[in-house]
């Protein structure tokens, strides 16, 4: 009796999971361990049936030029979006969570970049850094600076994007931030501020710990977004100026949708996947341990 | 005990769910056989241009189901499926094939050929055994038939066409002391013409550099050239003879040397939007951007054809049509009945007006509807008189790639990169690319 009930309880536990599995394996272990294998295979226009070639994708890789670019300009692309959009978020929720004359309209001015797609953003702001009459020439053009076309040169176009990026997704983590602010119990800042602690000694020593869950989960959304979102470059630059803005899923795309070399495309897809295990793996087993969870 | 009946019935519904899933569409396609009295063809096309254009396909796919054409005995029909830009098409159509669901005919650039001609058939038995059809093939511009023939066989037949063409500000001409009714026609009068155009806020030219310009450069290729950019076959390209660097030369020059246009890469889309905003006195870019540009500039334009190095000379663009391999061969001849009917003088000579592409067959010209058109709207003839100086479009095996590293070495060079080395590394990137298929 007792027995059968201990396999009647996992049974059900496994009903109940079951449709999340079937889920899970359908759209996400399955095609992860389909694209490992495609990787071992030489699959491109040229092969009609894929031939099994080991690990010559991954040496080809290493050698492809525009790979490495690829690979360089995501690294300059993370350091220059995940740290600033975090802190950026970070400001904009303490600036807004006071009381103020127009708070509700700020916030929704910092958090409204957030709902509009992409691909509308990257158009918007593909006329707004056009040479001549785009908004942020004209504002360059002011402040008495040259005329400059800022997509279309090698050394401008991956920061143009940068900034772009920032401005779409600071919003986004203000509200994370915003949230957080209003959940620290305000007894604690009032200990704080009798034991005679200064505004700033007060945001260190009790506020900024408390938000680290926050920060932690902020900048692995950042981190991840820096790698799995490319719209942009599908409007802006196609990875232009001869791949001063490309980055990997853009070369991944280009691979898999123009090129149909679908081996090369599998090949940088692990890769990726490799680097958002072990920068998840890090955030989650080094960083989970100093962060105190209220 | 009760609650597991209701627990495996909920799996049981999901499983149904699934099941539904993957059966719906299996069923879709054996519909139109088990059905002998119609064949039902299934139309993958693509949209490129603004405007209304479903409408139009939709309309025409009315009029041919009720046009009671026949093949075998049998009614044909035809299912027209919107599949996106032209890159979304190529990947729906191959998606498709690989999970044998092949469309029976689509409409694809005519630069794709090489990269599908492994899942299309060639059309010459059907044109062999036709007279309307040979009348057809005989009806369309010769200069857009280059590209949907190798090898000796016809491949594809040209459905939505266009070539590169020159626009120009007439009012700027006028102000600038210039004949707004003589454009410039050789390379030296683009720069002469460029210098006295450009001042504070207004440059003399614009060549867009991403998207399709390396469909640009190939325009300023075959001026400076009497040979095309590749061979034939599509197996080789020739990237960094002489004439190729200075064509390359020539558009770097336009910023460096002779100040007449913007610096850096110039994007596809916003250069038709600085002609009409007037930021720009002369622009090249494709014919597709007629009815754009005619409804939105507030100025008087001319278009004209390219100017010329060695010879005046253009490639041709856009989109034919394909038949596919793997239906059977009563399907293949109905998909051939439909070409034959959407490209009928009179309707392509509609789809021109509707799309501003140029229309295909030379008879079209002849129609009352495009004989008025054109008369109100004289520059859409200067795009149709030009096919005669049009060269096949750059067309090769691993056409992405190709394209690719061409636009690579462009956009290197227009940011300062040595033109010499530039082509020379892109001429042996070309190479490593194509060597499978020496």
């Amino acid at each position: 009796m007792r027995r059968s009930n201990v396999v009647r309880e996992n049974l059900t536990a496994w009903i109940f999971l079951l449709p999340s599995l079937i889920f899970l394996v359908m759209f996400t272990l399955y095609p992860i361990l389909s694209t490992f294998i495609s990787s071992f295979y030489k699959s491109d226009l040229s092969t009609i049936e894929p031939i099994f070639i080991g690990f010559d994708n991954y040496a080809i890789m290493m050698k492809d030029e525009v790979f490495r670019k690829a690979f360089i300009n995501n690294i300059w692309f993370t350091i220059g979006t995940v740290p600033t959009s975090v802190l950026l978020g970070l400001l904009l929720a303490i600036l807004v969570n006071r009381t103020f004359v127009g708070k509700v309209m700020s916030r929704v001015f910092f958090f409204y970049p957030v709902v509009i797609p992409m691909v509308a953003v990257s158009f918007i702001w593909l006329f707004f850094y056009t040479p001549d009459y785009g908004m942020i020439n004209s504002i360059l053009k002011l402040i008495g600076f040259e005329e400059l076309n800022l997509l279309g040169n090698s050394g401008t176009a991956l920061l143009s994007i940068i900034i772009m990026v920032i401005w779409k997704e600071a919003g986004f983590f203000m509200i994370f931030y915003l949230a957080a602010l209003q959940n620290i119990p305000k007894d604690l800042i009032e200990a704080a501020r009798i034991d005679g602690a200064s505004k700033w000694r007060q945001f260190r020593s009790v506020i900024f710990p408390l938000l680290m869950p926050t920060t932690l989960f902020s900048i692995i959304i950042a981190t991840t977004n820096a790698f799995k979102t490319v719209d942009q470059l599908v409007v802006m630059t196609q990875g232009g100026p001869n791949n001063a803005s490309n980055l990997l899923l853009y070369y991944i795309y280009e691979n898999t949708f123009r090129f149909m070399d679908y081996g090369r495309a599998a090949t940088v897809t692990v890769i990726v996947l490799m680097i958002m295990v072990s920068i998840a793996a890090i955030q989650f087993f080094a960083a989970d341990k100093k962060i105190h969870y209220s | 005990m009760k609650r597991i009946p209701i627990l495996l019935s909920v799996i049981v519904l999901m499983f149904g769910i699934l099941a539904g899933c993957s059966s719906s569409t299996s069923e879709r396609s054996n519909e139109a056989d088990s059905n002998s009295e119609t064949i039902d063809l299934t139309w993958y096309y693509p949209v490129n241009v603004g405007g209304t254009i479903t409408e139009v396909i939709d309309k025409y796919a009315k009029d041919f189901n009720h046009g009671g054409i026949k093949v075998n005995g049998k009614n044909v029909t035809v299912t027209p499926v919107y599949s996106g830009n032209y890159d979304e098409t190529m990947t729906k159509v191959q998606t498709a094939i690989k999970n044998g669901k092949s469309p029976d005919l689509s409409v694809q650039l005519s630069v794709d050929l090489f990269q599908i001609k492994n899942s299309i058939i060639p059309l010459d038995d059907f044109i062999k055994n036709d007279y309307e059809a040979q009348e057809m093939v005989g009806d369309f511009f010769p200069g857009f038939m280059k590209n949907a023939q190798t090898d000796g066989k016809t491949w594809s037949i040209p459905f939505q066409r266009s070539t590169v063409i020159l626009y120009y500000n007439k009012d700027m001409f006028k102000e600038a002391g210039l004949d707004p009714e003589t454009p410039p026609t050789t390379w030296e009068e683009v720069i002469e013409y460029g210098k006295k155009l450009t001042k504070k806020g207004q440059w003399g030219i614009e060549l867009p550099a991403t998207i399709s310009g390396y469909w640009i450069y190939q325009a300023l290729y075959l001026q400076n050239s009497d040979s095309n950019m590749m061979s034939d076959d599509g197996k080789e390209v020739y990237l960094n003879t002489d004439e190729a660097k200075e064509a390359l030369q020539y558009w770097v020059d336009l910023n460096n040397k002779h100040k007449i246009m913007p610096e850096g890469v110039l994007d596809w889309s916003t250069v038709p939007t600085d002609f009409i905003e007037g930021k720009t006195a002369m622009m090249l870019t494709t014919t597709g951007n007629l009815t754009n540009v005619k409804n939105n500039a507030n100025f008087d334009f001319g278009v004209a054809f390219l100017p010329g190095n060695k010879r005046v000379a253009t490639p041709t663009g856009g989109g034919n049509f394909y038949i596919f391999k793997d239906t059977s061969e009563e399907r293949q001849q109905a998909a051939f009945e439909f070409i034959k009917w959407i490209t009928e003088p009179t309707r392509a000579a509609e789809w021109s007006m509707n799309t501003g592409y140029i229309a295909t067959r030379q008879s079209s010209y002849e129609t009352e509807a495009l004989k008025e058109y054109v008369g109100a709207f004289p520059q859409a003839k200067v795009a149709m008189e030009q096919i005669e100086f049009a060269n096949k479009e750059i067309s090769v095996y691993e056409q992405g790639k190709i394209q690719k590293i061409i636009h690579d070495a462009l956009q290197a060079a227009i940011n300062g990169a040595d033109v010499n080395e530039t082509l020379d590394k892109a001429q042996a990137e070309a190479e490593a690319t194509l060597k499978a298929y020496q």
